[in-house]
């Protein structure tokens, strides 16, 4: 049994812990949530410069070679930071895609300069409220021109380029935001460290990902998406614990500290629980990923589905443990709130992936006898 | 990242196996029996005894423990492939838990070399069956606060008292049991440890019955019960470090919670005609078993991280001490739903009922996970204190003598 990533991983996870607390302390995401900056360009810079925008990408097309592995560990310290940077958009979306579907020329077109940070991408599906399902979507390609309205697409407005869902194989398409006949607006969202924007396509030029003809292709994009996803939500919410935990020390009242408590205690004792079993399903979607497993759709959603409910429980239960202070601007609770649910409500919300989960598990005839 | 053993551990499991199919009947996948009542059956002890026997000529008892214990010297990686191993196959070895997990590792830690000497080989063939004497009427999450009473008498001490919840007293032949050997210091500090001989007049034990109707533990009265010190473990009033070995050893073995999981509740799903359908293609139903299978799974995974810190040589980390409290847990929400399913008709009780009628047993049963061992409270507290590193409850008995401490009337 080895279900625990290698030395070599656990020691980029320390480095990259070390760097985000020094680069990106919570003024980091304060100062994007503050200001007009859509995010932080100079942390981008320097993530790139580690190495990290490429470490899923073979060096053959100018990334390190790591693996899935290194970016669900470069993700869960993201989270931990609440970085204000295009990370899950370009890495694992826009990249994944281009990996899993692009041709070889669009690999070696792409994929270099998404290594090198020189391009940010990112992924257009929703177009309206609800469940997404490509069949039933208006975008649509006709004669090489797209045409289509996107909504709420995360760094839509700070992205050079889009992967975009249309209805009809093959499923998606690589689109230059910067090109004639796309019209971006940044919308405000309850996360504004993260931006977001709606786009409108009115017969903008795109390539089509040739290897997204099936359906299920999109699926598939969001399953690999979902796993490095939980990882940033389990960073996110164990940093929401660790903050809940050391303000229950500090705080007194009625004379001790309000963690010395049972209401307080056994709510962290909660929150911990959560984040723990975040983290195991998590680490069965890398073992996934890591493998292309056959199983990737169910690991995938039950990471998927663990994640974002420890990220809601643990990020609101961290507000109510500071109490009326818990709810202020000045606190860094909120940050971890909107930041969770942001988060939680990308690639879909829980209810989605949970149908989900039981229609594979129905069709798979997985076996479900407990190990 | 793997699932897969080491060569090591491959071939140790392939013993465990071939030593399992020579030796015990597999349990029929699927089958419920393996929750039920065996140990209550006709001629139960004797096959588990004969089993036990086998087990330990095998080599299969105290895995883990240093060879000068009596134990195999091996890892806890080996024990735990074993008991997952052993967990496919219906044995009823929980008969000798108490003595073989709980008394024997602290008697070896604590205890005369005369003690370790005679008691070891004896529980470990199951020659000898043990019950834990340590909760009382007025302590049970407050272990400390027991007040059973030895009294020195010459070579001997004289015990007063009851115990309660002690399962398996009934048919044990030696009990492990904390008193209070003085009363004038802090309630800590006035505890001792005995090995008592079940057979020492004095003993009155009185089954109690369960929600469920079965009666697996006992109250256990003492009425000037002689102990010769010979018996003491561990120094006079280190009772408290010494009861805190075993209890060590008690959480550590928590597993999971024995019942219906996700498996029987897609099961029940599949065979439940709702308003609209079939239950597991109601879009409700799905979104529960969904939450079941995700819990089900994370409870898996927080194992397998377990067991690869000890495939590591490492200890376990705190992510163990989860996995009673989320497993208890999530047997009872199993249980609910699924009798809900069944609707007005899930009251009865019997094997014709949906999946065995394993729900409705269960949901009879599954209090009891919730409490021994630690109730949640406490494990949470466990968690909270030891994990996280909050404060301690302000106590109101603290640095007090014992007899000067407010009780709610249950002291007599």
């Amino acid at each position: 049994m080895n279900f625990d990533f290698s030395d070599e991983l656990n020691q980029l996870r320390e480095e990259a812990r070390r760097f985000l607390a020094d680069r990106c302390p919570t003024s980091v995401p304060r100062r994007i949530l503050d200001g007009d900056e859509p995010y932080a360009a100079e942390l981008w810079k320097a993530i790139a410069e580690m190495g990290w925008t490429g470490a899923a990408i073979p060096e053959e097309y100018g990334g390190v070679g790591l693996g899935r592995l290194a970016v669900c560990v470069l993700a869960e310290e993201l989270g931990r930071a609440v970085a204000p940077v295009p990370f899950s958009s370009s890495v694992y979306l826009a990249t994944e895609a281009i990996m899993l579907f692009g041709s070889e020329a669009q690999k070696q077109a792409y994929l270099p300069k998404l290594a090198s940070g020189d391009l940010i991408g990112t992924f257009a599906m929703a177009e309206r409220p609800g469940p997404v399902d490509a069949t039933r979507m208006a975008a649509q390609v006709t004669g090489g021109k797209l045409t289509g309205t996107k909504l709420s697409v995360p760094d839509g407005d700070i992205a050079d380029f889009a992967v975009v869902v249309v209805n009809g194989a093959p499923w998606m398409h690589l689109v230059d935001l910067k090109g004639p006949g796309v019209a971006r607006e940044t919308v405000t969202t309850i996360d504004p460290t993260r931006s977001h924007a709606r786009i409108v396509f009115s017969g903008a030029a795109c390539e089509a990902l040739p290897g997204a003809e099936r359906p299920d292709s999109v699926r598939t994009l969001l399953d690999y998406a979902a796993v490095p996803m939980a990882f940033e939500q389990v960073g996110g919410a164990e940093a929401a614990l660790d903050m809940g935990n050391a303000y229950a020390k500090e705080r007194f009242a009625f004379g001790r500290p309000i963690g010395s408590f049972q209401g307080i205690k056994h709510k962290l004792a909660d929150m911990y629980i959560q984040v723990q079993m975040a983290r195991s399903n998590a680490y069965y979607g890398a073992w996934a990923v890591h493998t292309d497993a056959a199983e990737l759709p169910i690991a995938a959603s039950v990471a998927r589905i663990a994640a974002t409910e420890a990220g809601w429980f643990v990020t609101k239960e961290n507000i109510q443990t500071h109490g009326g202070m818990g709810f202020t601007w000045q606190m860094d609770c909120h940050l971890y709130y909107r930041r969770a649910k942001v988060l939680g409500l990308a690639l879909g919300g829980a209810r989605e992936w949970k149908k989900r989960l039981v229609h594979e598990l129905r069709t798979r005839n997985t076996s479900l006898e407990a190990a | 990242m793997d699932f897969e053993d080491t060569p090591e551990e491959a071939a140790f499991r392939a013993k465990a196996r071939a030593f399992l199919s020579a030796n015990a009947e597999r349990r029929k996948p699927g089958a419920v029996e393996g929750y039920r009542r065996g140990q209550d059956a006709p001629g139960a002890m004797e096959k588990a005894k004969d089993f036990q026997r086998r087990k330990f000529a095998a080599g299969f008892v105290g895995i883990h423990w240093p060879v000068e214990w009596g134990g195999q010297g091996g890892t806890q990686i080996q024990n735990v492939i074993y008991n997952q191993e052993e967990a496919q196959y219906d044995v009823l070895t929980g008969l000798f838990g108490i003595g073989i997990n709980l008394a024997q590792p602290t008697i070896c830690t604590w205890g005369t070399p005369e003690q370790r000497e005679r008691f070891v080989k004896p529980a470990m063939r199951a020659d000898e069956v043990w019950c834990q004497l340590f909760s009382e009427p007025g302590g049970g999450s407050d272990l400390a606060a027991l007040r059973t009473r030895a009294e020195r008498d010459g070579d001997d001490w004289v015990v007063n008292g009851q115990k309660i919840w002690n399962s398996g007293a009934h048919y044990s032949d030696f009990g492990i049991l904390v008193a209070r050997t003085d009363a004038n210091v802090a309630k800590h500090a006035g505890l001792s440890f005995f090995i008592l001989d079940m057979k020492t007049p004095g003993i009155e034990i009185r089954p109690i019955k369960q929600v469920s109707g079965s009666s697996h533990f006992n109250e256990v009265f003492f009425t000037n019960v002689r102990i010769p010190d010979t018996r003491r473990v561990g120094p006079v009033g280190a009772g408290w470090k010494v009861a805190l070995t075993t209890l060590m050893n008690e959480r550590h073995g928590m597993r999971d919670a024995p019942g219906p999981d996700v498996a029987e509740l897609f099961r029940l799903a599949e065979a439940i005609e709702l308003e609209d359908g079939l239950a597991i293609d109601n879009d409700a139903v799905q979104e529960k078993l969904a939450e079941f299978y995700v819990r089900s799974q994370g409870l898996k995974f927080t194992k397998f991280r377990g067991m690869t810190a000890l495939s590591r040589g490492a200890t376990p980390g705190p992510e163990s001490s989860i996995i009673k409290v989320v497993a208890a847990n999530k047997l009872q929400d199993i249980l609910s739903y699924g009798l809900d399913m069944i609707g007005m008709a899930g009251p009865t009780m019997g094997e014709s009922m949906p999946v065995a009628g394993i729900f409705e047993e269960a949901l009879l049963y599954s209090p009891a996970l919730r409490l021994a061992g630690g109730t949640d409270e406490i494990m949470k507290n466990i968690i909270a204190e030891r994990v996280l590193g909050l404060p301690q409850d302000p106590r109101a008995d603290k640095g007090i003598a014992f007899r000067d401490i407010p009780t709610g009337g249950s002291r007599t």
